[in-house]
């Protein structure tokens, strides 16, 4: 019997989508439950298991037995506007999620780089938060709690449904940037914001140290914008380099905070759209993505070492948070290279898409401080014994 | 190895004034601030250096005894006891701040620091340490990191968890390793962020590197005062569903009103009052801050709030909120003991679940007073009891379960902020099920295969589904105590 008929048999025809390009079985498991029965034979029969999403974000060429996706798991079980609180399956795609949250008149303060319809679980994941990370923090500060499957199809529940939560020990955070090493996130509880009544963008073009200085002014005026993003001019679009100041809350908050802005210009509601938009899918497009992220006075010195290094032709950065990322072409050489360098810093390098053979060489984690590196194996031999998941965590 | 071999094995390590090893010495550090757990440890060390703590931690790793970590003792969950076959490490005298970093807005300090002393410390910076247990001014910020501590600011500001850069940390065996980076970035995995509320499980933090927030420009702190108990919880929701973030929003019932205004802490709250909500706004325009206590005041109202005053200056403000910050010593005068409990609900089912409480105190003829984070639905139910009466001691025991279990009943969880520790062990398997019981029990044995650390504490280990020693091969967890007396 293949494994292609094993897994029918198990999960029924439905489960069985169109293989990819490498012809490697893709299967979409209906349900959490259909996850678990799912990874479990995979641990008995020593399967190698790739986990996708909408296979919008890193590229679906990791070599394996079996592709699972998670797009089938698209349901949203609750929401709850006024408690501003949310449960959703991995699978549903953020652009879905925000509208249904929109409707309610509830808000996801998370904006990741990537395509419209990338997956809840691939964010989650991944732990890639955008611009919105200056004002609302990074992507766990968004989670209430995950319900995720362990490589031998254990289904493991953390954290709850409610505001605040230290019962037991925080395995939602483990698994927020975990890169699916220690499962598949398959239930997302989320934390919700009412939908901003005013929600505006302004931005200043300049040279690049002129902007880094007026971001380091506003941080120290006390301003709490929602992002403070400085973007590179061709993922900007524009001849220079770009300083976007999102403010989003009461009328009266933002339109005091526009005040203190001083010589932007104000983007009208659908360029602001669509600017934030191209920010974001203009990270799905170059074969490789990473972030970096420092104390924010070495922005400045951060920059210009990737520069040196790399390039600087697509960035992104949030001064005043300490948090750049980088897209474009380069060689596994460099990026080891650049981590070393960078880890001397103290300053860690996660490397977030890049095709399979990048990934392998470099790993999506690769360097640790002391003492760190046995602990993670230790998490990932017991969240996957029999090492079913694919992921590149710590390169070669 | 007898007490006395290792009280002088100590004592090499730390000097002699910094073991306490007569059980009169000892009595001092039987209970936390929850009076309904006693736990005599078998030696009590204060080392005084990083490298003390660690020689004394090599040293009971080298002889195979388990050991607690210990802060101030202001705990609320019976989380910092020892029996008497554990050392107790008492992090009181590792109390310096090693660097204020204004630029990047983060201070590295030992353990041992007091919450309130931080905040102090980077005030002339313009920065504070937002987390503010009620306790700030006696708790150390390594149990904040160990318990995961809040309070009434993280409403806005957010709790410990997101304001722990990096940790470095000694583990069971007493290897350091270093978790997250001077950013918060981590280096792969958010190991800071599992560190932060394993109570103490996962190793001992030695320095801790904290996020520190602006002192907002702007302040405006009302007072709402509400004849109906249910009206201020609609207030409270009505509040977070207009998409208003006080910096924080506290709720405090009638017993616990009148506790507070027959104290030196009395704030003037309205002895008649069913309830008084205190919301603070801030921000940078004092202006716009204005405008939200405006229409804040507005949503109170509609709500049924009697009355909304602000207050008029830092002296009335201050005073609003000794008030509410003292309140658990106010209640003191109800009774000679006090379980402040913990427990977080939606915050759309505070009036149902605040009814069911008055309920479950009525049934039972205990005094319960109400005071808590009503922005983050976070409760602490106060029951005021005399401990030597044995009848009492067991209705309080029975009437914390119906209140655990109607929190769970309403979507809500066991503890939003005091930790499991040892008093909330029998609730765990009421929200957790076997298999996720065992995924925490299996995470420990990755930093502690011996589970040696705070031992017996936050999972209930015979109600875990038993996940296999592949991440440890060999070791075994800890069985009896090998101190003997």
């Amino acid at each position: 019997m293949t494994i292609l008929e094993r897994v029918t048999a198990l999960l029924g025809e439905g489960a069985v989508l169109e293989a990819g390009t490498d012809r490697v079985p893709r299967i979409a498991p209906g349900s959490p439950d259909a996850v678990a029965l799912l990874l479990g034979t995979a641990h008995q029969e020593g399967w190698r298991v790739r986990v996708e999403g909408a296979g919008t974000w890193l590229p679906s060429d990791a070599p394996a037995d079996l592709a699972l996706t998670t797009r089938r798991l698209d349901r949203v079980p609750a929401v709850e506007p006024q408690d501003l609180t949310a449960t959703a399956e991995a699978g549903i795609g953020l652009d879905q999620l925000r509208q249904q949250f929109a409707d309610r008149g509830a808000w996801l303060a998370i904006d990741p780089p990537g395509l419209a319809g990338r997956t809840l679980g691939s964010i989650v994941a991944t732990a890639t938060a955008g611009p919105l990370r200056q004002g609302f923090g990074p992507v766990k500060d968004h989670l209430l709690g995950v319900t995720f499957v362990t490589g031998d199809g254990r289904m493991v529940q953390s954290g709850g449904r409610v505001m605040k939560n230290v019962a037991g020990y925080d395995l939602t955070r483990l698994q927020a940037g975990g890169f699916g090493a220690f499962g598949v996130i398959v239930l997302v509880h989320l934390r919700l914001r009412a939908l901003p009544r005013a929600d505006v963008t302004h931005v200043l073009e300049g040279s690049r140290d002129e902007l880094t200085q007026v971001a380091e002014d506003i941080a120290a005026s006390g301003l709490t914008p929602a992002a403070l993003e400085l973007v590179s001019p061709a993922l900007a679009r524009r001849d220079r380099w770009v300083l976007a100041v999102r403010l989003v809350g009461s009328p009266t908050l933002v339109a005091s905070d526009e005040a203190g802005l001083g010589r932007f210009a104000k983007l009208r509601a659908e360029e602001a759209h669509s600017f934030w938009m191209r920010l974001s899918e203009g990270f799905a497009v170059r074969p490789v993505t990473f972030r970096i992220g420092g104390v924010p006075a070495a922005s400045d010195e951060l920059l210009d070492l990737l520069q040196h290094q790399v390039g600087d032709e697509w960035i992104s950065a949030a001064p005043a948070a300490g948090a750049i990322r980088w897209s474009g072409e380069t060689t596994v050489d460099r990026l080891q290279r650049l981590r070393r360098t960078l880890a001397a810093l103290e300053v860690p390098l996660t490397l977030e898409r890049a095709p399979w053979p990048v990934r392998m060489a470099v790993g999506h984690f690769g360097a640790y401080r002391e003492g760190a590196g046995p602990l993670v194996a230790g998490l990932r031999r017991t969240f996957d014994p029999g090492g079913a998941l694919v992921v590149a965590t710590d390169g070669e | 190895m007898s007490t006395a071999a290792l009280a002088d094995d100590l004592r090499a390590i730390v000097g002699p004034r910094h073991v306490r090893a007569a059980p009169a010495e000892r009595v001092t550090y039987a209970m936390d601030g929850l009076p309904t757990h006693r736990r005599l440890p078998g030696v009590v060390v204060l080392p005084g250096t990083r490298e003390e703590l660690i020689a004394v931690i090599r040293l009971l790793a080298a002889l195979d005894i388990p050991f607690v970590p210990r802060g101030a003792g202001t705990g609320l969950s019976g989380g910092a006891l020892a029996d008497d076959g554990a050392v107790l490490i008492v992090l009181t005298r590792l109390n310096r701040i090693l660097k204020i970093d204004a630029a990047n807005r983060s201070a590295l300090v030992e353990p041992g620091v007091v919450n309130a002393r931080l905040s102090a410390a980077t005030r002339p910076h313009g920065l504070h340490y937002a987390p503010d247990p009620s306790s700030q001014s006696a708790c150390t910020i390594g149990g904040n990191v160990a318990e995961n501590a809040g309070g009434p600011h993280c409403l806005k500001y957010g709790v410990t968890a997101n304001h722990i850069l990096s940790l470095e940390v000694v583990l069971a065996t007493g290897e350091t390793v270093v978790l997250g980076s001077p950013g918060g970035e981590p280096w792969g995995p958010d190991l800071v962020g599992l560190f932060v509320g394993s109570e103490g499980n996962f190793g001992v933090a030695t320095r801790i590197s904290v996020r520190l927030t602006p002192l907002p420009r702007a302040v405006r702190t009302l007072l709402a005062d509400f004849m109906a108990l249910r009206a201020a919880g609609e207030g409270v929701s009505g509040v977070i569903a207009a998409g208003i973030v006080p910096a924080a929003l506290e709720m405090m019932d009638q017993s616990c009103i009148q506790a507070v205004e027959d104290s030196v802490y009395a704030a003037g709250y309205p002895r008649d009052a069913a309830a008084v909500l205190l919301v603070e706004l801030d921000g940078r325009d004092d202006g716009a801050v204005a405008a939200e206590a405006d229409a804040v005041t507005a949503i109170l109202k509609a709500a049924g709030a009697r009355g909304v005053r602000s207050a008029k200056n830092e002296a009335e403000r201050e005073r609003l909120w000794q008030g509410r910050k003292k309140a658990f010593g106010a209640m003191g005068r109800l009774s000679r003991d006090l379980v402040v409990q913990d427990a977080v609900v939606p915050r759309s089912s505070l009036p149902d679940v605040l009814e069911t409480i008055a309920g479950i105190a009525a049934r039972y003829e205990l005094v319960v007073s109400n005071v808590f984070h009503a922005g983050d639905g976070n409760l602490h139910p106060n029951i005021s009891f005399d401990a030597t009466d044995e009848a009492m001691r067991v209705r309080v025991e029975l009437a914390s379960a119906e209140i655990m279990a109607a929190c769970i009943a309403a979507g809500g969880t066991i503890t939003g902020e005091h930790g499991v520790g040892l008093d909330k062990l029998r609730y765990m398997p009421l929200i957790f099920d076997a298999e996720s019981l065992g995924a925490m029990l299996a995470v420990r044995r990755v930093f502690d295969p011996e589970e040696r650390v705070n031992p017996g504490k936050v999972v209930p280990v015979h109600a875990c589904r038993e996940w296999s020693r592949a991440a440890n091969p060999g070791a075994t967890p800890r069985g009896q105590p090998v101190l003997a007396l």
